[in-house]
C-alpha cells in the first residue's frame, strides 16, 4: 500500500543520478523512430529516381496479387527486346497497380501536408499568441476571443465544409488544415510568453530602451521556440492523419493519384481475400504517426527536465 | 450565486456570438463556390430562363445580406430547406438520421469508459510499475491508430476471420434490440478503442492525487480492503475532469463519427454528409453542417456549465 503514497518525483531528489547525455536521454524508441521517418522522407524525396514503374501503371494481369508475385506477361509497348521481370515487393492493388510504388508517391502527399501545415500553424499562430501574450489587454482579449471561435467549430466537419465549397486540391487542403491549426499554436505561443515576459532580461531589455519588436524577436522569441517546435511534432502527426482521414473519404487528393488513406479504402473491399491492399499502407501510416508521436515526446521529455535544472 | 449568473450569462453571449458565427460562415461559403450554384441545381441541359428561374426560387438576385437574413428567420421557423435532389426536406432527414448517430456515441462512450476506468485505476494504483508502464505504452501506440484504420483492423479480426459480428449493415430498433445492439458492436468498439487512452490518462492523474489525501489514509488506517478503497472512495472524487472530457468528446462525436459510419454503413448525419457533399446537394450539405456546429457548440455550452455545477469550487477560483 506504500506504493500509493510516495510520490515518485520526490524519491528522485534524494538520489544522486548518473548525468545522462542528451542523446541517451532521448532513448532507442527515438532513434528507430528518426531512422523511420528518415527512410519514409528520403524515399519519397527520391521517387522519381528509384527504378519503379508508374504509380498508375496498371498490370491487367496481377491485380491484387499477394507481395512478392512476378510480373508474368510484358506490356505491348515495351521497348525492350526482354524487359526484365519486375517483382511486386509488396504486391498489387485491386487495380493492379504496384503497392510500393504507390506507397513511396503517397508518402509524398502525407508529408507534404504533415509538414507543411504546422509551418502555417506555427507561423501565424505563433505570432498572433506572441502578441496576445505580450501586449495583454485588449489585443489579448481580441485575439483569444478569435481563436475560441475558430475552436468551437468541429474540426472534421469544418475541414470538410471548406474542401467541398472550395474545392479538393492539395493545396486547398493544406490551407484548410493550417487555418484549424492556427488556433492550438497561438495557444501555446501565448501561455509562454505570458510567463517569459515576466523574466527579468525583458525588463533589462526594456530598461535599456529596445523597442517592443526587438524584444519579441530577440528576446521573446528564442525562448518560445523550443516549446512550439515540439508541440509541432504532435501536429505533424494529427495532421497526417487528418489528411488520411479525408483522401480515406475520397476527399483528397484526386483519384490516379495515391494517397495512404485512398490506399486504405481501396483495400478495404477486397479486405477478405487480399487484405495486404490495405494493411500495409495502414502500416505505414501507423509507423510514421507513432513516430512523430515518439520524437515528439522524447523531445518534450528532454525541455521538461532541462526546465527543471534552471 | 451572483457570480454564477454573470458566468452563464457571459457564457450564453460567446455561444450566441459562435452560433451567429458559424451560420455566417456556413452561408457564406455557398458564395465561394466554383460556378455558379444556379447552374449546378438547373442541371447541364438547363436553359438560361431554367437558370434564371432557379435564381428567383433561391432568391440569388439579392443582395447577400438580405438573404441572409431571411435564411436566418427560415432556420429560427425550423426551416431548412429542401434537398436539390430528393425534394426531401433538410431538417427531417437530418432528424431521421439523428437517433443512429447518437446510440453509435452513446453505446462508443461506454465501451469506452469500460475500458479507462479499470486500467486507470490498475496505473493509478500501481504508478510506475511494470503493468502501469505496460498500459501506457499500449495506450500511446493506440493513440496512434487512425479510427479508420482501426476500422479496418475490427473488421478483419471479427468480421472476416471469427465472423462473430457483421461488419455492414445497418439493423433498426424495430428489427429487434438484440440485432440492433449487434449492428453497433464494432462501430462502437472502433470509436472506443481510440477515445479510452485520454480518458484512461485522465483518469490516472487525478486518480494517483486522490490516492493521496488524508481521507484515503483514514480508510486504509481502518483497514478496509483496497478495491473498497479505489471504487468507494477514491473513485468518486477523481472523476470530474473525466466527466468534463467524456462531455467534450460526445459533443465533438456528432461530426466525427463520419468516417465510422462509412466505414460501417451505418446511416448517420455523417454518412448523409458524406453522401450530399459526393451529390452536391448543397441544400443538405450546408444544413448538416449547421446542425452539428450547433449540436457540437451547444454541447460543450453544457458540459462547461454542468462542470460548475458539480463542483462549486470552480466558480469560486474563477472569480478570484
Amino acid at each position: 500500500m506504500m506504493g500509493i503514497m510516495l510520490n515518485p518525483d520526490q524519491k528522485s531528489k534524494f538520489i544522486t543520478v548518473e548525468p545522462k547525455s542528451v542523446w541517451q536521454k532521448l532513448g532507442v524508441s527515438f532513434w528507430l523512430s528518426m531512422m523511420w521517418i528518415t527512410l519514409v522522407v528520403f524515399s519519397a524525396v527520391i521517387a522519381d529516381l528509384l527504378p519503379l514503374p508508374e504509380y498508375d501503371y496498371i498490370d491487367w494481369m496481377n491485380q491484387a496479387s499477394p507481395p512478392g508475385s512476378t510480373r508474368s506477361i510484358q506490356p505491348l509497348n515495351s521497348s525492350q527486346a526482354e524487359p526484365e521481370p519486375f517483382v511486386y515487393l509488396f504486391g498489387t492493388d485491386t487495380m493492379g497497380r504496384d503497392i510500393f510504388t504507390r506507397l513511396i508517391f503517397g508518402a509524398r502527399v502525407s508529408l507534404l501536408v504533415g509538414l507543411i501545415t504546422p509551418i502555417i500553424g506555427l507561423l501565424v499562430g505563433g505570432m498572433l499568441g506572441m502578441l496576445a501574450g505580450f501586449y495583454r489587454g485588449r489585443l489579448d482579449t481580441f485575439i483569444m476571443a478569435a481563436m475560441d471561435t475558430i475552436l468551437a467549430f468541429p474540426g472534421l466537419v469544418l475541414l470538410l465544409a471548406i474542401t467541398f465549397y472550395i474545392g479538393q486540391n492539395l493545396t486547398n487542403i493544406i490551407i484548410a488544415l493550417g487555418f484549424l491549426t492556427i488556433p492550438s499554436f497561438s495557444r501555446v505561443a501565448r501561455a509562454n510568453t505570458l510567463t517569459v515576459s515576466r523574466r527579468e532580461f525583458i525588463q533589462a531589455s526594456r530598461m535599456i530602451g529596445q523597442n517592443d519588436f526587438y524584444i519579441l524577436i530577440r528576446d521573446i522569441l528564442p525562448n518560445i521556440i523550443l516549446p512550439l517546435i515540439v508541440y509541432a511534432l504532435f501536429v505533424v502527426s494529427y495532421m497526417i492523419v487528418a489528411e488520411g482521414t479525408l483522401s480515406f473519404l475520397g476527399l483528397s487528393v484526386p483519384a490516379p493519384d495515391p494517397s495512404w488513406g485512398g490506399m486504405i479504402a481501396e483495400g478495404k473491399e477486397v479486405l477478405d481475400q487480399a487484405s495486404h491492399v490495405s494493411f500495409i499502407p495502414a502500416m505505414a501510416l501507423f509507423l510514421t504517426v507513432l513516430s512523430f508521436n515518439l520524437i515528439g515526446d522524447a523531445l518534450r521529455g528532454v525541455i521538461d527536465s532541462k526546465d527543471g535544472q534552471l | 450565486m451572483r457570480d454564477a449568473i454573470t458566468t452563464t450569462g457571459k457564457k450564453l453571449f460567446r455561444l450566441f456570438g459562435v452560433i451567429i458565427a458559424v451560420t455566417a460562415i456556413t452561408f457564406v461559403l455557398v458564395d465561394f463556390l466554383p460556378g455558379n450554384i444556379a447552374y449546378e441545381i438547373a442541371g447541364e441541359e438547363a436553359t438560361m430562363e431554367d437558370v434564371e428561374a432557379v435564381q428567383e426560387e433561391l432568391g440569388l438576385n439579392r443582395p447577400l445580406i438580405i438573404r441572409y437574413g431571411n435564411w436566418l428567420a427560415d432556420i429560427a421557423k425550423g426551416d431548412l430547406g429542401k434537398s436539390f435532389r430528393t425534394q426531401e426536406p433538410v431538417l427531417e432527414a437530418i432528424l431521421s438520421r439523428l437517433p443512429v448517430t447518437i446510440e453509435l456515441v452513446v453505446l462508443s462512450q461506454l465501451f469506452a469508459l469500460a475500458l479507462a476506468i479499470p486500467f486507470g485505476i490498475i496505473c493509478a494504483y500501481k504508478p510506475r510499475t511494470i503493468i502501469d508502464n505496460t498500459l501506457s505504452s499500449i495506450a500511446f501506440a493506440m493513440l496512434s491508430i487512425p479510427v479508420f484504420v482501426m476500422g479496418i483492423i475490427l473488421i478483419y479480426i471479427f468480421a472476416i476471420k471469427l465472423r462473430w459480428l457483421p461488419a455492414t449493415g445497418y439493423v433498426p430498433i424495430s428489427g429487434g434490440i438484440w440485432d440492433n445492439l449487434r449492428s453497433f458492436i464494432l462501430p462502437a468498439l472502433c470509436i472506443a478503442m481510440v477515445e479510452w487512452v485520454p480518458f484512461m490518462r485522465v483518469l490516472r492523474s487525478d486518480m494517483i492525487a486522490t490516492l493521496q489525501e488524508n481521507f484515503i489514509l483514514m480508510a486504509k488506517s481502518k483497514g478496509l480492503p483496497a478495491s473498497h478503497i479505489l471504487f468507494k472512495h477514491a473513485l468518486r472524487p477523481s472523476c470530474l475532469t473525466l466527466i468534463t472530457i467524456l462531455g467534450i468528446h460526445i459533443g465533438h462525436l456528432i461530426g466525427g463519427a463520419v468516417v465510422v459510419e462509412i466505414i460501417f454503413a451505418l446511416p448517420g448525419i455523417g454518412r448523409l454528409l458524406i453522401g450530399s457533399i459526393f451529390s452536391r446537394d448543397f441544400a443538405m450539405v450546408q444544413g448538416c453542417i449547421l446542425f452539428i456546429t450547433i449540436a457540437y457548440v451547444s454541447v460543450n455550452f453544457l458540459v462547461d456549465h454542468f462542470y460548475t455545477i458539480l463542483d462549486p469550487r470552480i466558480l469560486i477560483s474563477r472569480s478570484v
